[in-house]
């Protein structure tokens, strides 16, 4: 490994070209009216964090299941907080998607007319904070980057949506927030209880997920606070009503990012933080985890049947996707959990792709109304091709990437959690009935809309934007193996690693705190005392009643 | 010797005059020069427990309720002045914009 | 399967249609003409190869070409294996040589559509699904061409889909595949849990050996969910309302994917998994029930229906059925002889529709064709001797199928519905009478009496007669052909097939295959004389019995019976839970909250006037108040 710093230079990049975009005026609306160096710049920052990303697939080793590319400073000793970032199997391909997104949605904001330089500096300060999460092996840094994470989709989504953008970002924030300060709340908490048993105060994450202080109703607890936030960030039913509205509202950038990348977080941060941390509570509340994903999965399938609004439809099909995700990790084998992350990483493709579709036809015509379109295929060929292949992934068709996760999650989880996995399965028919409607309402029949007629296919700009994705679907479709070859070791020495914690807690019964132990021992010092004296009157009674 | 009782009477009654001026005159000198009359009763009731007990104690006291009424004097006779440039009125009621 | 594994290049059998799909496409949209070239010299390619390999099987061998690990992780391995054994042989000579005839005769029927090359890339496509499912070696590969074929069927019903309704066919068509196909996953996904591989090689010693302590409710279990899939490829009741309406694609799509290919896939994987399938007697009873009840409902459906391609439709639905019976009764190879056989036959009667409609400017309602045998000689005869096989007529072939599945089932050894198999043989002789009797009205309407409609019907050119006379000729000697009685036997081809119901073999007389063959004759010779001579009569018995003859020409009323117990009780629920659940409750209950947090914050601010006065009297107020609360109380 070199001494180069590579994860923090990809980490820190898009924030570096954010600050860039402002500190040099070339950049400024007069220099520069048409914002074309602000897109250049941007596409430039993203490519270069996309390639070094590559570099870090590159020097991935599978077969260590522990972090690489680590890189560990002191950073506020008093309170025991560290700059601790690292790589696993899991993360690395998270990385990987955030960084290939990014250029496609830079590419995708030229839909975006007013205040160019500040959308795309959103974007760029957005992607370190969710390469930031990713990395973070310290509670304090994650909940830094989760939360940096908010503010610039907040105004991504408040000054570049639709008609009601304050009402969904205020709605988003606010939501979001609510759940991330129980999760303050507990990590803090925790960092408390450490302290009590250890004496030392320290956010490191594997200091904290060796520690066995916490009592079974401590865990729940705090499991409760954390699955909270990452529920509503996922987001798992009932926790999903922001989504929908975030999603119409914001730009299609924005959307993009949403669904590809931001959602994914709630679920990374359920495997990275809260089933190692508690893998008891984890243990108990895997059938309500389960229970609510299966739930989300039929609930948002119809849904989504139902909607009127291409853009909402998707995102309610979202809500559907991610419960399978939720479902194949909470599963808990080797997997069902590869096909959970195979299966992000599916629903950042397919449903990223979906979202720039809606986007290429709402530049166009300039609404996202099912009933204002029809008939399409006839008129742009080449469109009704790209969405036939997306709306593919989505419904998993073997031999597109949406199979393979979606099989290996149902696959897993079958041996597991049989009972939701048959329910789970419904939502495969249910999936093909609102996609295909969909499908049939936009692109089949007669063109009955005057504008229709006039649309065009699409631009070779944007044909551009949806090559790699399209190569994408087919590739991790039919040739997953170097996915999962990177994937497999790591996810079984996770689950190797919670199971044996798991065991380890249940065997042992804890100290609470050191208090707690010092109690004991005083205890059963009186005890013992006690004990003596009762022995000794004892030997007095018999000696006397001898007498 | 004149009881320490009279002293607290005094005090009181000027206390109450300071309140009763805050509570109802409008305009903001009138309501500043009775918060002074409240700060003042305290002060006398300071030094008239000081002398009691013959304790210096109370007197320190007064001479920095002194020193935070100079400085109130400035700053608020300061923003009274902005006030009154502002809406050319030291009326209290009519500074009322920044409710939410 | 005591076979040996030979290595051998399989995948350009595949291969060719895939990249004809491709180039039908791309070159197409330059020349539309090319597109058909290309599509049909791809799937003759394929034939060449699949002869090749087919000519160079060894007996108890089988190819095998193994591609590259698809998916592998922790236990769960899925090679991309392709194989040829004997029944993939039988399958594939099949889909090739009948796919190339279609692919010929569709580049005359569709030469003046000008989204040719799309059908041709799509027809050609499906053969590379159905390839992969005949080829699979495994389950999980043959879901790839399970759900490949669902794909390529629901792009061609929906190919002209400026319709509307064509395009709403599509996708029933697909969602009710899809049905099946959930339970074609579940049948999977137990398979892998409890013996932990789905390649057909080794699962057949897994179950057969015992080994597996799983049990007869494990081997139900799993031969049911399978069988749920196959119900939904191969139009069985309660799925198979999505293939009428299939006939909304051109006819050659009707032909190959939805006579004589496609539905049949659930047949193939019945007998590929046969070895499971007769440790499942109770799995069996209910194959047995669900083909015949088919087979005869869909054959009285045929009886009243006007449109050409919808009694073709019916006929299929209710020949599928037959298939079913002989798989059901454990003789697989007589089940495939049925596909192959029908494949034959009804691909040219198909075609021969399609014949009729092209020739007729796309009329497809028989009330308004007949007389056509002195317009369309060729088709007409072709048709003639289609219709007579599928009655089951000595000697052509659906005789020898049909017999042999009549055959399987007098040999019923199940001990499920044993003393029912009396009753359910009268009614499948029965439903025979009604094929040959519905089909024998098809003939009648269409190509005796006199021209009732307006166009001018004209004989095809020959890229469509060619294929009609050789599926003809096949119709007609096929069966013979097969039966043993030339040198080759299907039966002992695929002896791989007979897991332990060995059928007993007779060889029969002429005169007693003319009398076996008494139900075909009936139906034939009855339909003849009431649609020919007695033409009141037809209309008389429908009028004698008025709810009967409703509720066959309402096709049973499935369509509206699913429309009122499924769809629309699931649209509702749909819009209940996004209008009332989704946006009422869950989203009401976050409004509420923001809304109670700004209600409480409204009340806080009638207290902010902005008074100094009004503040000052108000800490004045709850000093007073402490001191009181504090010291007085």
């Amino acid at each position: 490994m070199s001494e180069f710093p590579l994860l923090s230079s990809i980490v820190f990049l898009p924030l570096v070209g954010a600050i860039l975009l402002y500190l040099f005026p070339g950049f400024g609306p007069r220099q520069d009216p048409e914002s074309r160096a602000v897109r250049a710049f941007s596409m430039v920052v993203t490519l270069i964090t996309f390639v070094l990303s590559l570099l870090l697939w590159g020097g991935f080793n599978p077969q260590n299941t522990g972090y690489q590319f680590v890189e560990n400073k002191i950073w506020l000793p008093s309170f025991g907080i560290t700059y601790h970032v690292g790589l696993d199997g899991i993360s690395l391909f998270l990385v990987l998607l955030t960084t290939f997104l990014m250029p496609i949605v830079v590419l995708a904001s030229n839909s975006v007319e007013k205040k160019v330089r500040g959308y795309l500096a959103s974007m760029l300060v957005l992607q370190s904070a969710m390469l930031g999460t990713l990395v973070a092996l310290d509670m304090f840094l994650f909940y830094i980057f989760w939360e940096l994470m908010l503010a610039p989709m907040y105004f991504i989504i408040g000054v570049w949506g639709g008609k009601r953008r304050i009402y969904a970002a205020l709605k988003f924030v606010l939501y979001t927030v609510f759940g991330s300060v129980l999760m303050l709340v507990g990590i803090f908490y925790l960092v408390w209880a450490y302290y009590q048993q250890h004496g030392v105060v320290t956010f490191g994450l594997e200091s904290l997920a060796r520690f066995n202080g916490l009592s079974v109703q401590e865990e729940v607890w705090l499991f409760a606070a954390f699955a909270l936030a990452f529920c509503i960030k996922v987001p798992v039913f009932p926790f999903h009503t922001w989504l929908p509205d975030a999603h119409v509202e914001a730009p299609t950038g924005g959307s993009v990012v949403l669904a590809g990348v931001m959602l994914k977080m709630g679920l990374y941060g359920l495997i990275r933080l809260a089933y190692p941390l508690f893998p008891r509570a984890a243990e108990l509340f895997t059938p309500y985890l389960a229970g609510l994903a299966v739930i989300g999965v039929v609930y948002g399938a119809m849904v989504a049947w139902a909607q009127k609004d291409i853009k909402k439809l998707v995102a309610y099909s979202s809500v559907s996707h991610l419960g399978y995700c939720v479902l194949g990790f909470v599963a808990f084998n080797t997997v069902s959990a590869a096909g959970s992350i195979y299966q992000m990483l599916n629903h950042g493709i397919s449903t990223g792709a979906l979202f720039l579709l809606v986007g290429v036809l709402y530049d166009r015509r300039h609404t996202r109304e099912i009933s204002e379109y029809g008939g399409l295929a006839a008129r742009v060929p080449i469109f009704a091709f790209l969405f036939l292949v997306f709306t593919l992934s989505s419904i998993a068709l073997p031999l597109t990437n949406g199979f393979i996760g979606e099989f290996l999650i149902l696959a897993g989880s079958f041996q597991e959690l049989p009972g939701f996995t048959i329910v789970a399965v419904a939502g495969v028919v249910l999936g093909a009935v609102y996609m295909l409607t969909l499908y049939m309402k936009t692109m089949y029949g007669e063109i009955d809309e005057a504008k229709n007629g006039a649309l065009t296919d699409v631009s070779m700009r944007e044909l551009v934007t949806f090559a790699p994705l399209l190569a994408l679907v087919f590739i991790m479709g039919i040739y997953p193996k170097p996915f999962l070859n990177a994937l497999e070791p790591t996810i079984k020495n996770y689950i190797r690693v919670v199971e044996e914690r798991r065991q380890m807690l249940k065997s042992s019964a804890p100290m609470r705190t050191r208090q707690v132990a010092e109690d004991q021992a005083a205890d059963e010092k009186i005890s013992s005392v006690s004990d003596k004296s009762k022995t000794a009157l004892d030997a007095l009674i018999v000696k006397r009643s001898k007498v | 010797m004149v009881p320490i009782t009279h002293y607290l009477i005094l005090a009181l009654l000027m206390f109450s005059i300071g309140v009763v001026g805050v509570i109802v005159r409008r305009n903001a000198i009138v309501v500043f020069m009775c918060i002074e009359l409240m700060l003042n009763s305290v002060n006398l009731t300071f030094v008239a427990f000081s002398k009691q007990w013959g304790n210096l104690d109370g007197q320190i006291a007064v001479f920095f309720v002194m020193v935070v009424a100079a400085a109130e004097a400035a700053i608020g006779l300061a923003i009274i002045l902005s006030v009154f440039r502002a809406g050319q009125s030291i009326e209290t009621s009519d500074a009322a914009e920044l409710k939410f | 399967m005591n076979q040996a594994a030979i290595s051998a290049t399989i995948w350009p059998i595949a291969f060719f249609p895939l990249l004809g799909a491709l180039l039908a496409y791309v070159l197409g949209r330059k020349e539309r003409d090319w597109a058909g070239i290309i599509a049909t010299a791809a799937s003759a390619l394929s034939f060449l190869w699949v002869v090749k390999l087919v000519w160079a099987l060894p007996e108890a061998h089988y190819f095998e070409d193994q591609l590259f690990q698809w998916i592998s992780l922790a236990d769960l391995k899925v090679d991309f294996t392709f194989r040829v054994d004997q029944l993939s042989a039988v399958m594939c000579m099949v889909v090739t040589g009948v796919g190339t005839l279609i692919h010929l005769y569709s580049t005359a029927y569709m030469h003046e559509d000008e989204g040719r090359h799309r059908f041709f890339a799509y027809l050609n496509l499906f053969m590379f699904s159905m390839l992969l499912l005949v080829l699979g070696g495994n389950l999980m590969v043959l879901f790839i061409g399970w759900e490949g074929v669902g794909l390529c069927s629901y792009l061609l019903i929906g190919f002209w889909f400026k319709n509307l309704a064509y395009a709403a066919a599509g996708r029933k068509a697909f969602v009710v595949n899809r049905i099946g196909d959930a339970g074609f996953l579940l049948g999977i996904f137990l398979l892998l849990h409890l013996v932990g591989t789905t390649d057909f090689v080794a699962l057949q010693p897994a179950i057969m050996s015992g080994n597996v302590a799983l049990g007869t409710d494990f081997y139900t279990l799993v031969a049911l969910c399978l069988f749920v899939g196959a119900c939904g490829k191969s139009a069985q009741i309660p799925l198979f309302v999505w293939l009428p309406d299939a006939m909304a694609g051109p006819t050659p799509v009707s032909a190959l994917i939805h006579a004589a290919t496609m539905v049949t896939a659930g047949v193939y994987m019945l007998a590929r998994m046969g070895f499971l399938f007769v440790l499942a007697p109770a799995a069996l009873a209910v194959v047995l029930v669900v083909a015949v009840a088919t087979a005869f409902v869909a054959a009285t459906t045929a009886l009243t229906q006007y449109d050409i391609k919808k009694v073709l439709a019916y006929s299929t639905v209710s020949q599928l059925g037959f298939m079913f019976m002989a798989a059901a009764a454990g003789a697989f190879w007589v089940a495939i002889f049925h596909v192959v056989t029908h494949a034959f036959f009804k691909a040219c009667l198909f075609l021969g529709a399609g014949s009729v409609i092209h020739g007729c400017h796309h009329e497809q309602d028989m009330r308004h064709m007949g007389g056509l045998y002195k317009k369309m000689p060729i088709t007409c005869i072709t048709y003639g001797v289609s219709v007579l096989a599928i009655a089951g007529i000595f000697f052509f072939s659906g005789y020898q199928s049909k017999h042999a599945i009549l055959g399987a089932l007098e040999h019923w050894h199940n001990p499920h519905l044993k003393e029912w198999i009396e009753y359910i043989l009268i009614l499948v002789k029965f439903t025979a009478f009604l094929t040959a009797f519905y089909m024998t009205r098809s003939f009648v309407m269409t190509f005796l009496g006199e021209y009732r409609g307006h166009a001018h019907p004209h004989e095809s050119p020959w890229p469509m007669t060619v294929p009609l006379i050789v599926l003809a000729v096949l119709g007609a000697f096929g069966g013979l052909a097969l039966s043993g009685s030339l040198g080759f036997s299907l039966e002992h081809y695929l002896a791989a097939l007979n897991f332990g119901a060995a059928a007993e073999h007779h060889h029969e007389s002429i005169a007693a295959a003319l009398i076996n063959s008494w139900t075909g004759l009936l139906g034939v010779g009855l339909a003849f004389v009431m649609y020919t001579q007695l033409k009141e009569l037809p209309g008389m018995f429908l009028r004698l019995v008025p709810p009967l003859s409703k509720l066959l020409s309402g096709k049973y009323y499935f369509d509206e019976l699913y429309g009122a117990i499924i769809v629309r009780p699931l649209e509702g629920l749909a819009a209940f839970l996004w209008k009332v659940v989704d946006q009422g409750m869950i989203d009401g209950m976050v409004n509420g909250t923001a809304a109670f947090v700004d209600a409480t914050g409204e009340l806080r601010r009638i207290t902010q006037t902005g008074q100094l006065r009004y503040y000052a009297l108000m800490l004045f107020g709850a000093t007073v108040f402490f001191i009181i609360f504090y010291y007085v109380l």
